[in-house]
């Protein structure tokens, strides 16, 4: 068996159209690279504005690609009909940020759990037993089923989430800052279940956050973003730890340590770090000046 | 808010929200009235022409103007008809044209709505171009043309109004569309797999179907009453009976025999008067629940989630505060370490504060339940705790502006000599902005579009300081400089859409040291912005406390947040303080079990998860 990537991004660029006559669009993206194995999570950081949705988006193809390549299994699907898009949802699937926009408001847990499965074709009565076996692979009660969306706090919501892309048995699942605006415990926990998941199910993640230690968590590799390029990739731990990027360093300088002593540490590296770098850039600067 | 045990899950509370609506509109009072003569009105207009007593148009010269009597129960007409049999046949058609009316309404509002809010591009434009053209129309008069130009028909005239009426669908379907078209449930049923017409139908219209239905019942009281004046103005056709025509004949005899326009009057209005009842006790009972799930909504932390409190009377909140009050916070003693810098005396007392919220039903929903806090000149205090814990409400209460409903139960709050809690809107003035800085979590919310910058920084400080216009300038733009903005003058003159996040929080932290307080109370003044930008913020929050010496209250869900500024912390754990001490004694040697299971959630300094173990792989993100 080859280690042919499930999913590869290759030079992709995406550009939002602007508003009004002539206007120039926005390049949210610019020649980004990436892939990603079976059973893999590769962390995807970056700060808001660096075109990480984005590029979520674009996989899922709910943002406009302008040029590149988006590979799943070998074949481009970067300029998918609907049609098309539709029959490989069960391939490719979701979990957003927002738990509470993210779930239909008006519909039961049930409803909106069986909603892709009897869209897909499955009939009622398979659907619901396949609805309580997600409840259960998220650890809710079975009786969830039967609620409103607005009944469940943020972490039950984005268990809810899990479940509804996990209905599909997909192999893919694009998680756009899952667990961002979750209190610190239960996103330890709904992280565990990422893990737990892919352990039992066999699907890969792209895991979005801006969080270093988040993404170093769940993910076996990292790419960083920054303006809509990625700046620096590679093995978990190297790149959340030990970065080479200048921007990947600042950004873990920048995250505070919770401990005083460590974090006074941390901040004088960081003033060091960038007292450092900004020399570079005016040497850099300097040396292009004269050339 | 813990989610794994959480007792509320094994309460049957789910009926409840889902028939809501309908069960409480049959709750209220006006509710049921009006919808009990509308159904009333409804059995007449179906089975009006069946249970008439006699041929309503059956004029008979012998019987002109009966009075009401055993023979004719309502009398007859100029023309000798029977007026009882008239009212019931009239009730048929006046109802049926209006549901014509509206039927054409709905039909062209509803889809032209739906297909121009979800697909936009030409066909928004030229629908909306349209439905503009159409509400430009005066309706009367394009009616009275129709009637000149097709003759005289209740039914054409109503399907012509019920073309002029779209535009009231179009809109209201189109506005609810384009804001739900980019919610992200909209976004997941797309990738699970849904088409565009199951996405509409069950995603979108479930959302419009409450608004549509209020608005049907307007539109239908609006066409009954435009068609009855149009009949009673004689334009109609005289040959089908109409509450209009009723009461136009009614008119012609008003000398003879008033009580015939009684008749049609009364149908008329009380129907009207039904339809626009219902629509309101409708609205009023949305925008109820539609209050709930904003609130919850918005900003986790600012308002006490106090609806999923009554729903689930055995919420741990409920059942465990007497046994949870005798537990003892556990407390720290000062490190030895800080003694020596000089600590100050206490700025700001907190003992045995109660905070609690009103409810519908009479009660009251506690939030913050007995706590006790000080913060010393000089001192950076933390109060950490997850959404829900009640620290940003005690942070509020301190300020005096805990949000509509929510108020001080007791307890002291002391500042400086004076006691805060309770204390009105006067003696706040004294103290907040001027003691008292303030710095909150949205930078953007925070400042008005409407004002530059500067003339926001400005305003404050000739207020409460005196300050003339020119000192208060140099002043503003002095602090500009001072919290790092690069270039002040033009952070000073651009609106606040002009500046980023970062920006506007330094802005704003700029206006809460302005007036030079003592006390600063930064909630969560952090956690909308990026990690670098933090930083950076976190940087200018420590000089600027060390340089001036204030007092500062430091709520924030983040330890990191906390390691890199506080000397001392409290914990918060649903309402209660659970621990509090000096900031290594928490992080070192925390007590309360509660505190520990927060600082085991740390990810930072875990392991990481390493790479994918597969013998086959050789690849690697390019």
């Amino acid at each position: 068996m080859t280690a042919e990537p499930l999913l590869d991004v290759r030079d992709l660029d995406v550009v939002y159209p602007g508003k009004g006559f002539r206007a120039s669009g926005f390049r949210a993206l610019n020649g980004v690279s990436l892939d990603i194995l079976e059973n893999e999570t590769v962390g995807l950081v970056g700060e808001s504005g660096s075109g990480k949705t984005t590029l979520g988006r674009a996989v899922l193809g709910l943002a406009p690609v302008t040029a590149g390549r988006i590979e799943y299994r070998g074949r481009d699907i970067a300029h998918l009909s609907r049609r098309e898009r539709r029959a490989l949802s069960s391939e490719i699937q979701v979990v957003f940020q927002d738990p509470y926009s993210s779930l239909s408001p008006a519909m039961t847990i049930e409803q909106i759990l069986a909603e892709p499965l009897t869209a897909g074709g499955t009939e009622g009565k398979t659907a619901r037993a396949r609805v309580a076996g997600l409840l259960d692979a998220v650890h809710l009660p079975a009786d969830a089923g039967s609620r409103l969306p607005r009944e469940f706090s943020g972490g039950q919501r984005q268990r809810i989430a899990i479940a509804r892309a996990l209905a599909l048995d997909p192999k893919l699942i694009i998680c756009d800052e899952p667990v961002s605006a979750l209190d610190l415990s239960t996103q330890a926990r709904v992280l565990d279940l990422f893990i737990e998941i892919q352990e039992r199910n066999g699907v890969a993640y792209l895991f979005i956050s801006h969080d270093l230690a988040v993404v170093r968590h769940i993910s076996h590799r990292v790419a960083v973003m920054y303006r809509g390029e990625i700046v620096e990739s590679g093995d978990g731990d190297q790149v959340t730890a030990h970065p080479d990027h200048p921007y990947t360093q600042r950004l873990l300088m920048a995250a505070p340590v919770p401990d005083p002593d460590r974090q006074e540490q941390r901040r004088a590296d960081r003033h060091r770090l960038l007292a450092a770098q900004a020399e570079a850039d005016e040497q850099a600067g300097a040396a292009i000046g004269i050339g | 808010m813990s989610e794994a045990s959480n007792p509320a899950l094994e309460t049957p509370s789910a009926v409840v929200a889902k028939v809501s609506l309908f069960r409480r509109l049959l709750r209220n009072p006006t509710a049921v009235a009006a919808l009990g003569f509308l159904a009333v009105v409804a059995v007449v207009a179906v089975a009006g022409s069946f249970i008439a007593p006699r041929d309503p148009n059956l004029a008979s010269l012998q019987d002109i103007l009966r009075p009401p009597g055993s023979e004719y129960l309502l009398g007859t007409d100029g023309s000798g008809r029977d007026v009882l049999s008239r009212l019931l046949v009239a009730t048929q058609i006046s109802i049926a044209a209006a549901m014509l009316a509206l039927a054409v309404a709905l039909v062209i509002g509803v889809a032209g709505g739906l297909l121009a809010g979800y697909y936009g591009r030409w066909f928004d434009t030229v629908s909306t171009w349209l439905t503009s053209l159409i509400m430009a129309l005066p309706g009367i008069v394009v009616l009275l043309a129709a009637r000149s130009v097709l003759g005289p028909s209740v039914w054409l005239s109503m399907a012509i109004f019920g073309v002029l009426l779209s535009p009231a669908f179009f809109r209201l379907v189109y506005a609810a569309v384009t804001a739900v078209r980019n919610e992200l449930y909209v976004d997941a049923a797309r990738v699970s797999g849904l088409g565009d017409g199951r996405i509409i139908g069950r995603h979108i219209l479930s959302v419009v179907r409450a608004p549509i239905t209020i608005q049907s019942a307007i539109v239908t009281g609006i066409a009954i009453a435009i068609q009855s004046g149009l009949e009673f103005l004689g334009l109609g056709d005289l040959s089908v009976p109409t509450w209009g025509s009723m009461l136009n004949e009614g008119f012609d005899n008003i000398y003879r025999e008033p009580l015939l326009m009684l008749w049609p009057a009364l149908a008329i209005a009380l129907t009207t008067i039904a339809l626009t009842l219902f629509a309101n006790v409708m609205r009023d009972e949305m925008e109820r629940t539609g209050a709930k799930s904003r609130r919850r909504r918005k900003g986790r932390d600012h308002r006490p989630d106090t609806s999923r409190r009554r729903d689930h009377p055995d919420n741990p909140d409920h059942t465990a505060r007497p046994e949870q009050a005798r537990h003892p916070v556990v407390e720290h003693p000062d490190d030895p370490r800080d003694a020596d810098g000089g600590l100050g005396e206490d700025l700001l007392r907190i003992e045995d504060l109660r905070v609690g919220y009103h409810q519908a039903d009479g009660g009251v929903a506690g939030v913050v339940h007995g706590i006790d806090l000080r913060v010393r000149r000089g001192e950076v205090h933390g109060l950490i705790g997850e959404s829900g814990s009640g620290k940003t409400q005690t942070a509020f209460a301190v300020l005096g502006l805990l949000p509509d409903g929510g108020r001080v139960l007791g307890g002291a709050i002391r500042f400086g000599g004076a006691e805060l809690a309770g204390a009105g809107e006067r003696d706040y003035l004294r103290v907040r902005g001027r003691k008292i800085g303030y710095i909150p979590q949205e930078p953007m919310s925070n400042l008005d579009p409407a004002f530059t910058v500067g003339s926001q920084l400005v305003e404050p400080l000739r207020v409460t300081l005196g300050l003339g216009k020119k000192d208060a300038v140099e002043r503003a733009l002095a602090l500009l400089d001072r919290v790092g903005i690069p270039e002040p003058r033009r952070t000073f003159a651009a609106y606040p859409h002009e500046i980023s996040g970062g920006m506007a929080q330094r802005v704003l932290i700029a206006g809460a040291v302005s007036t030079d307080p003592e006390l600063l109370i930064a909630d969560e003044p952090t956690t909308a912005l990026d990690v670098t930008v933090q930083a950076e913020v976190l940087d200018l929050l420590r000089d600027l406390q060390e340089e001036r010496n204030m007092g500062l209250l430091l709520v924030t869900h983040n330890f990191g947040v906390v390691a890199d500024l506080c000397d001392r912390v409290s914990v918060m754990q649903d309402g209660r303080i659970v621990e509090t001490g000096p900031v290594r004694a928490i992080f070192r040697a925390a007590e309360h079990q509660y505190t520990r299971s927060l600082l085991e959630a740390i990810l930072d300094d875990g392991e990481p998860r390493g790479a994918l173990v597969r013998a086959d792989v050789k690849g690697g993100v390019r």
